[in-house]
């Protein structure tokens, strides 16, 4: 286990570092570093200061080395807008972004298991073609537009509930959450649920191709034989069979998910790394950007990492033979 | 003289595919007393297996029974609602399929696995479930059963899992078990402990047994009674020592005469010629008749099962009447 | 070709009707009548689009035919100079209809033309990284992994960072973010066709190289290509309009329908919904019907469902 830990770790040092080199590139190589790195209404002489002080006379591999090892610091440059830390910047608005990844996650099994499960069981009935259909509507919809329209039903036309931003916030560990507050998960559901939309779908297909998959197993036929009741051999011994699948399909799209918040906290106004990293790049705020791309990457690889684990607890197969 | 533990009367399983309709169990008629073997012979396709899935009620759609009886005991299990046959699933039939890597779950505990088939037809507490899991592996002969309680399929070898599916059916000590090819996926040596298990408790319980297979040397030490099927329908049947000895139908011939170890070295392995017609268009009358050398124009006409000795039938117009096969 | 004449006078029996793979293509395709609606559907939008200048009732960027009084009017009411605005209009008063229709061709053209050229270029690196093989191949497949491990829409927004905005800008992002998807699936068939034993025999002829990828290996690469670059298009059209929502995508003067989502957005407080809820039904239609049409095209041409 310590091994396959380690090696792991290793792999994702490398990663790390190359995605560093990449982004270092894209920032001090491709365009103007002196754009890139100061503020764009300062002037010659604040130039000319600014420029020895960033190290941006020093040719580019010792620029790289200073990079790294103040990233390696945790300093990954001040904000040109806010004028803080941009590193901070960012950590301060991940709560709410993950509360949105989790709650788009939590949507998304919670609806799309039982349905896949159905269109799984009775594949030829039409509620499951019904299912079908509207999982091919779940990937196709533009996610922003059912933003919009969820909007203009729920908070305009029926004022059930708040439009956009994040409701009340709690602290809990040094962050604030806001799904602690009955006003903060009123503000959540939209979001969350618009968000989850693509993923239930997956979710739906997946389940159902698995339930598919796994009824035409022989165990499935054995556990039949024992005279077991329908409800726990589908309960018992298909849904966790396909649990794996689908548990390491949904970790892995955690990431994507948490990418794709952009465009929900967009629309929703939700203060999230995503609306800041749309805010950044429309102002052109470059150590924003920078400092979201590495933490991006961090945090897929530990999702990775997360998902693999969780894979070797699910499937006894796999935890053993680490073991060995 | 009590009802016998299983007879079968003229079941009909057909299969209705897009290609057509599969006759795959056509007239299946057998007896199986009590605490007794009975073998079930035959190739790929000839329907054995289905006849099982037919008794114990798991034939799948696009199949379906579509006529004759099955009493067990007495009563029709054609006839029974699927809660019916729930309840005798697993407690008084029980089935034994053919690869033990497959229908053990590989990602439940063998306790989960044997736990769950007690609780399901007896009221019990949990604790004395596992009692009774372990002492069904115990009868099986598998050492240390309550460490391999808690292990997974993937951990044990092939005879044992086999071996564990054995204690699986025997938990509730049903008057029938049906073994649909159990030793095909073993090794010959882990395949004779097994039989050997299998007769044991058979004779310690009185639990009648159908051992489905493809292999006569397996039937000839185990089995009471011998079916051989072909296509679909019982070609011939019997006590097994009359039947190997000297069997009646040419196809039983031709089984037997392929049988390796009757062959003599040297000379070329004897073979029936032909293959097994495919189900879906049965030539009319005996279905042997494209491979068999005995074949005649009364041939066209479907044989009846007709008793030519002392409780041995075959399905054919022309039996081999001589006493015994020659070598 | 018969050799045996009729007789005098008897008419010749009709030849029986070839059943080509094409023709069993078309068959299989069409027995599903929800894949027919979207073929239908989609061609009649792309007609739409490519005759928008001749078939809009007005051209929405010509400020001459604009009348800023006639703004924020709601569907079907007619406007200052007797103009009947079905779909309403935004809030320069550009009617929402013709929006639409000019809209399409932008989302369209620049859909396709991405997958376009992301399908030339993946699928020319997949087919070089399966007949060369070796160093070759990995490299170009662990820049696939590397491409394909990454959220599309966060690589695009990098890229747009990083490049600006612009539709040949847009162009370019989604070019890097498709081509991994063309590669790895030509490779993928291409590895399989590559052991077939007509490549071998036209190796055996010495063809040039590049004869045998592109006129022999190619075409027997192409069901699997051309389902996935069906729903590539389909991804590509809802991709592009993100960004372009996102403020990112193309510019104000060739608005595609994200952009007009866009636009609608602050409007949707006060209730004047039209300006963004019709863009988005006709995005929306677009991307189902492409995407009814890639699912039959992939169970038809799949190989392994094939009984």
């Amino acid at each position: 286990m310590t091994v396959f830990l380690l090696r792991r770790l290793m792999q994702a040092a490398l990663v790390v570092l190359a995605m560093s080199v990449l982004v270092f590139i894209g920032v001090y190589a491709i365009g103007d570093p002196v754009e890139i790195l100061i503020s764009p209404d300062a002037d010659q002489i604040e130039r000319e200061r600014a420029i020895q002080a960033l190290g941006l006379d020093l040719p580019l591999w010792q620029q790289y080395l200073v990079f790294l090892v103040k990233a390696a610091q945790g300093d990954l440059g001040n904000s040109f807008v806010f004028n803080e830390p941009a590193l901070q910047l960012i950590l301060q608005r991940m709560p709410a972004t993950l509360e949105l990844a989790v709650g788009a996650t939590f949507f998304a099994l919670l609806v799309g298991l039982p349905l896949g499960l159905y269109a799984g069981l009775r594949p030829n009935s039409p509620v499951s073609k019904g299912i079908m259909a509207g999982s091919i509507l779940g990937f196709s919809l533009p996610t922003f537009w059912v933003g919009l329209m969820l909007i203009m039903v729920f908070a305009v036309q029926l004022g059930w509930l708040p439009s956009t931003g994040r409701g009340e916030t709690v602290e809990v560990l040094g962050m604030r959450w806001s799904f602690l507050t009955w006003d903060g998960i009123q503000h959540m559901i939209m979001p969350a649920f618009n968000l989850s939309l693509f993923k239930i779908s997956l979710v739906i297909r997946l389940t159902r191709a698995g339930v598919r998959e796994t009824m035409l197993m022989d165990y499935v036929k054995f556990a039949r034989a024992k005279g077991l009741s329908p409800a726990r051999v589908t309960f018992v011994h298909v849904f966790k069979n396909i649990l794996i699948p689908v548990v390491t399909v949904v970790g892995l799209e955690f990431g994507g998910t948490i990418a794709f918040s952009v465009v929900t906290e967009s629309v929703f106004a939700w203060p999230g790394m995503g609306k800041l990293i749309i805010d950044s790049i429309n102002v052109l705020d470059r150590p924003v950007i920078v400092a979201y791309l590495m933490i991006i990457v961090l945090m897929f690889i530990t999702i990775n990492l997360i998902v693999d684990l969780t894979y070797s607890v699910l499937d006894p197969r796999v935890r053993l033979e680490t073991r060995s | 003289m009590s009802a016998p533990t299983l007879e079968v009367r003229d079941l009909r399983t057909h299969f209705f595919t897009r290609a057509g309709v599969v006759k795959a169990v056509d007239g299946v008629s057998f007896t199986v007393e009590r605490g007794k073997v009975l073998g079930l012979v035959g190739e790929s396709g000839s329907g054995k297996s289905v006849t099982g899935f037919s008794i114990i009620g798991l034939v799948d759609p696009p199949g379906r029974i579509v006529g004759g009886q099955i009493l067990f005991k007495g009563k029709d299990l054609a006839t029974l609602s699927e809660r019916e046959m729930r309840d005798l699933r697993g407690n008084r039939i029980a089935m034994i399929f053919q690869d033990p890597m497959m229908t053990l779950n590989p990602v439940l505990r063998i306790d989960t696995q044997m736990i769950e088939t007690v609780l399901a037809h007896a009221k019990v507490s949990r604790e004395e479930a596992r009692q009774r899991a372990r002492d069904a592996l115990g009868q099986v002969g598998i050492p240390s059963p309550e460490e391999r309680l808690k292990a997974y399929p993937h951990q044990f070898s092939g005879g044992m899992r086999q071996r564990v599916a054995i204690a699986i059916a025997l938990l509730h000590k049903p008057d029938l078990i049906i073994a649909d090819e159990p030793t095909t996926a073993l090794d010959v040596t882990i395949q004779g402990q097994i039989l050997a298990e299998a007769q044991k408790l058979c004779s310690n319980f009185g639990t009648s047994l159908i051992w489905i297979t493809h292999d006569l040397s397996v039937v000839a030490g185990l089995a009471d009674d011998i079916a051989v099927m072909y296509a679909g329908k019982v070609v011939e049947e019997g006590p097994v020592g009359q039947v190997l000895d000297a069997p009646l139908h040419p196809y039983t011939v031709g089984l037997i005469g392929s049988v390796p170890s009757r062959n003599h070295r040297g000379q070329p392995l004897r073979q029936i010629p032909g293959m097994t017609p495919s189900l879906l268009n049965l030539p009319s009358g005996c279905a042997f008749r494209s491979r068999c050398p005995r074949a005649e124009p009364n041939c066209a006409e479907p044989p009846p099962m007709a008793e030519y000795r002392t409780a041995q039938s075959a399905r054919c117009i022309h039996p081999h009447l001589e006493e015994a096969v020659a070598a | 070709m018969s050799t045996t004449t009729a007789p005098l006078g008897a008419a010749a029996p009709a030849a029986p009707k070839v059943e080509t793979p094409f023709r069993r293509f078309v068959s299989e395709f069409a027995s599903s009548r929800l894949a027919l609606f979207g073929l239908v559907v989609i061609t009649l939008i792309a007609l739409v689009a490519i005759f928008a200048p001749w078939i809009a009732p007005q051209n929405p960027y010509d400020l001459a035919q604009l009348d800023i009084m006639d703004g924020r009017m709601e569907p079907g009411t007619v406007g200052g100079a007797g103009f009947t605005y079905w779909l309403g209009t935004d809030d320069q008063g550009r009617d929402m209809l013709s929006g639409i229709m000019y809209g399409l061709r932008i989302s369209l053209s620049v859909g396709a033309g991405s997958a376009i050229i992301a399908c030339l270029v993946g699928a020319s690196l997949g087919m070089i990284a399966a007949y060369a093989g070796g160093r070759t191949d990995s490299l170009i497949m662990r820049l696939v992994d590397l491409q394909l491990s990454f959220p599309a829409i966060l690589a695009a927004l990098m890229i747009l960072a990083f490049l600006g905005k612009g539709i040949l800008n847009v162009v370019i992002a989604l070019v890097i973010v498709e081509w991994a998807y063309y590669a790895r699936t030509v490779r993928g068939s291409a590895l399989v066709e590559r052991r077939r034993e007509y490549i071998e025999a036209a190796q055996c002829l010495a063809l040039p190289t590049r004869r045998i990828i592109f006129r022999h290996l190619l075409p027997n690469c192409l069901p699997p290509l051309i389902v996935v670059a069906t729903m590539q298009v389909a991804r590509a059209i809802a991709l592009e309009a993100t960004l372009s929502f996102l403020g990112l995508g193309v510019p104000i003067t060739e608005p595609s329908l994200g952009l007009l989502i866009a636009n609608g957005y602050e409007y949707m407080l006060s209730g004047k919904y039209w300006i963004s809820f019709y863009p988005g039904i006709a995005l929306l239609i677009t991307i189902v019907s492409i995407n009814l049409v890639g699912d039959q095209l992939r169970d038809v041409l799949n190989p392994r469902l094939k009984k």
